[in-house]
């Protein structure tokens, strides 16, 4: 049910509108382990949707090589799965039939239909299986995308910045259902985020990336024990190290205790 | 104590269902029972002025014998526009009695109490200047028992070339419709044909289908199937044009979301870029639709042996301008009512729209 995942010497090279060539990643080796949760953050440019694109196979490198349990990556396949930032939904399918469509578009609908409602109830959406994506909330919709993505039983689901979009009390609520439906699963995952907190709350280990050329600065592991406290002194000091590693700890001097 | 208990709750649920039912219904009130009187005094009154007012202008009301169930009817004309009349005033209260079981049907029936007193007035006064004093122009606006007359006269004639109009119709929009979406998926998907097809549609696309008229006569065997042409040309480019629209809008994070979760080209062509493009098409469609009426009944005056746009023609050679009006009346009904179908199915296949789109 998971998947290792190993990139090295990963380039990838744009051309931007003026001609200029742009390195958006430069020189990427990871290793991802089986069943772990990891996070990309970094500001903005530094490569970390490149990467992740990547991987999907919805993007190819120049150089360099990324493979999946010792397989070349070539291209999307099923086996991994993925969670886009936001409105990704079909919107003239029903929230049952979008939660569907992975099972109809690989032939199994027949064959797995249970699974559906199953799907719906573990993301906690009974009830709201005949409405279309833009009657229900964004959080609603992100839980929709993320049942979606699962139901094809991928062995790693990429998630790019799926809770970005969201206000803070539902993206809490959210993160907790992630890691419930992780630990239910043992799926890799790999998510792409800018908040410090998120990753933290969420990663076994967080890749820190910064930008010109994108590139992998840092690896932390988070060693805290699950369930974590937002609150905790741990939380607090690992959450200083990464702000003081982007230079923002003098422009934050105090962390802030919202929630 | 313990049947107490046990009737509590069911009586609870009784009462909650009854309160509910009064929400959905509500209090009939006064003001429907006076927009219902409304609604058909305005034809009452026609029949009224149809009966009583002097008859002052000369007019020979013929009579015309009616088969029906094996027997014969004499009906005189005016009797026959009586008939009618009553027949809506009849129809309207009639749908009226049904709406009283719904608050938002009878909502919607009082707001149109007005409209349809008016069309009742309009009618009365339209037959006073038609017939009882002939103050309009004559013969070029007769009165309504005279627009019946081409009905009881021409009946079976009439009915012929409505259905000779709807065959036209059928076949040409259909063909179009099904050539316009076609084309269109084929020059929204591939750049290469959108490279040499769409710039062809976008001139081609301005003319007015009449105007291929004198080919489509000559160089297609009859003229069914020419007129057939002129409409599927009209429909065809609108739609496809429409549709290759809709096709290129799809926003690229769907095919990608699509493919990640297991499809292929065809899953992506047929399960996300047609949906993503039924609105395009349907305002194709809807666009295509007027333009085909407009064709369907040139192309009649102007070369087909049949036809509703035929039957105005040769009624107008012979000044019988009361033939005309009633080929009119059949056109905005039938009209209206192939875009109201096309409206529902529109209404249906867009349901997920519902609430996103102002109306």
């Amino acid at each position: 049910m998971s998947s290792s995942i190993s990139i090295q010497g990963v380039n990838r090279i744009y051309t931007d509108t003026d001609g200029k060539a742009v390195e958006a990643l430069k020189g990427i080796d990871l290793d991802i382990r089986p069943g772990e949760f990891i996070s990309l953050i970094g500001p903005s440019g530094c490569g970390k949707t490149t990467l992740l694109r990547l991987i999907a196979g919805l993007d190819k490198p120049q150089a360099g090589q990324l493979d999946i349990d010792g397989k070349k990556i070539s291209g999307v396949d099923t086996d991994r799965g993925y969670v886009f930032q936001q409105g990704s939904l079909f919107p003239w399918l029903t929230i049952e039939k979008n939660i569907a469509y992975g099972l109809r578009a690989r032939g199994v609908y027949k064959k797995d239909r249970q699974k559906v409602g199953e799907y719906i109830k573990m993301v906690g959406l009974d009830g709201f299986e005949g409405a279309y994506p833009h009657q229900i909330s964004g959080g609603m919709a992100q839980r929709v995308a993320i049942a979606r993505a699962l139901i094809n039983d991928p062995k790693a689901l990429l998630l790019d910045e799926p809770m970005g979009a969201l206000d803070s009390f539902t993206r809490s609520d959210l993160q907790d259902k992630l890691l419930e439906l992780w630990q239910q699963n043992g799926t890799t995952m790999i998510l792409v985020t800018h908040d410090i907190d998120e990753a933290i709350y969420l990663s076994d280990r967080i890749v820190i990336m910064t930008p010109r050329p994108g590139k992998i600065s840092r690896i932390i592991d988070v060693d805290l024990p699950r369930p974590r406290q937002r609150g905790s002194g741990d939380f607090l000091s690992l959450r200083r190290e990464i702000l003081e590693f982007f230079e923002l700890a003098q422009a934050i001097p105090q962390p802030e205790y919202t929630i | 104590m313990s049947t107490q208990t046990a009737v509590l709750p069911a009586a609870r649920k009784k009462e909650s269902a009854a309160v509910k039912d009064e929400k959905k219904t509500g209090r009939i009130d006064k003001r429907y029972i006076l927009s219902l009187i409304l609604t058909i005094s305005g034809f009452i009154i026609a029949i009224g002025v149809n009966i009583f007012f002097p008859q002052k202008a000369e007019v020979v009301f013929k009579e015309y014998i009616i088969t029906a169930f094996g027997l014969a009817f004499h009906l005189n004309i005016n009797d026959a526009y009586i008939f009618v009349v009553a027949a809506l005033a009849l129809g309207f209260f009639i749908s009226g009695l049904i709406a009283i079981k719904d608050k938002d049907s009878r909502r919607k029936y009082s707001r149109k109490a007005y409209f349809r007193f008016a069309l009742g007035i309009a009618l009365a006064v339209w037959d006073i200047g038609g017939t009882k004093l002939q103050l309009f122009a004559q013969p070029f606006f007769p009165g309504p028992a005279q627009v019946i007359e081409a009905y009881l006269a021409d009946n079976e004639y009439i009915i012929q070339n409505t259905l000779y109009s709807l065959r036209l119709y059928a076949a040409g929009f259909s063909c179009g419709v099904l050539l316009g979406v076609g084309t269109g998926i084929l020059i929204g998907w591939f750049p290469k044909v959108y490279y040499w097809v769409f710039p062809v549609l976008k001139i081609t696309g301005v003319v007015p289908a009449v105007a291929w008229m004198p080919f489509a006569l000559t160089l297609l065997p009859n003229s069914f199937t020419a007129a057939v042409f002129l409409i599927v040309i009209c429909a065809w480019f609108q739609i496809a044009f429409l549709t290759a629209q809709g096709i290129q809008s799809v926003p690229k994070q769907s095919y990608e979301a699509a493919r990640i979760l297991g499809s292929g080209q065809a899953d992506l062509i047929l399960h996300v870029a047609i949906p993503h493009a039924m609105p395009d098409i349907f305002t194709g469609i809807g666009s295509a639709n007027a333009m085909a009426f407009t064709t369907l009944v040139m192309s009649e005056m102007l070369g087909q042996p049949g036809g509703l746009g035929y039957y105005i023609n040769q009624s107008k050679v012979w000044s019988a301008y009361y033939k005309v009006l009633a080929a009119i009346v059949i056109m905005a009904v039938l009209f209206s009512l192939i875009n109201h179908i096309i409206g529902r199915i529109q209404k249906h296949t867009l349901r997920w729209q519902e609430g996103v789109v102002k109306k």
